[in-house]
């Protein structure tokens, strides 16, 4: 098998990918999508360190993560579609007032 | 360079080849399903590191349903091409290109140089990543963290509906 440092340094590279993406765009849902791909590696290196270790409870951790990601897309996207329909936009740099 | 080597770099490719791809293009479905492939690559990573029921889970519940989901919003929103001018600071994105590139050096020298690496993969058995196995810690070991996650879930269908309602 590879080492786990290969594992660890494809989880490091996809999730600074993902730092990029919310950093740099604009556009709130490939944003979400930036953020999704940064929990994506985490649950890489959390699999490559149970996989280590020999040890069931990164993989535990990885069923926890995608659960909260899943809830948390649910209301995420419920919010953008609000957003959507009061301001015809989804450019963060149009979202700059708390007022709706 | 053995085998298994050479099948990991062409999956780290893939992967990073369309989280790359993702990142750079200007239309919101092709991003979605580059981030598709991302998924589903990192479900075989996961099937490799001796994760089998993990890697059905990251295609139901990622791909399957999560994906589909956002596909769902952009159709919703209009597949529109979102214009990215620039922003309000103009300097922010080479910026933020040129830390990103130097946080990605730093992480990749801070593994590479590390003494004493945690080594290699212990090589994936059967029954290590099974659904049986898992289920056993999940619901004894882990049994408070797993009804929580339940009421969690049935918030967020709540929070949903609520906030989508006319």
């Amino acid at each position: 098998m590879v080492s786990t440092n290969y594992v660890l340094i494809l989880s490091a590279t996809l999730f600074i990918i993902g730092v990029a993406g919310v950093l740099t765009r604009r556009n709130a849902l490939v944003i979400y999508m930036a953020v999704e791909l940064m929990l994506n590696a985490a649950n890489l290196a959390f699999v490559a360190f149970a996989s280590a270790f020999g040890a069931l409870d990164g993989q535990i951790a990885v069923f926890f993560v995608m659960t909260v990601a899943a809830a948390e897309v649910a209301v995420g996207l419920a919010i953008l579609v609000t957003i959507f329909h009061t301001r015809q936009s989804v450019d963060i740099d149009s979202l700059h007032q708390l007022k709706g | 360079m053995s085998i298994d080597l050479l099948i990991f770099l062409g999956l780290a490719l893939v992967a990073v080849g369309a989280a790359l791809g993702m990142l750079f293009s200007r239309n919101t479905v092709y991003a979605v399903l580059f981030l598709v492939l991302v998924m589903l690559v990192l479900a075989v990573l996961y099937l490799i590191l001796g994760a089998p029921f993990l890697a059905l889970a990251q295609v139901t519940v990622y791909t399957g349903a999560i994906m589909v989901l956002f596909l769902f919003a952009v159709m919703v929103l209009g597949p529109q091409k979102l214009a990215e001018g620039e922003g309000p600071i103009s300097w922010q994105r080479p910026w933020a290109f040129g830390l990103t590139a130097l946080f990605l050096v730093e992480v990749v020298y801070a593994f590479a140089a590390r003494v004493g690496g945690l080594g290699k993969l212990t090589c994936a058995t059967a029954a290590a990543g099974s659904p049986a196995a898992i289920g056993k810690v999940l619901f004894n070991q882990y049994l408070l963290p797993f009804e929580v996650t339940s009421v969690l879930l049935l918030v967020a269908a709540v929070g949903a509906v609520v906030l989508t309602r006319e």
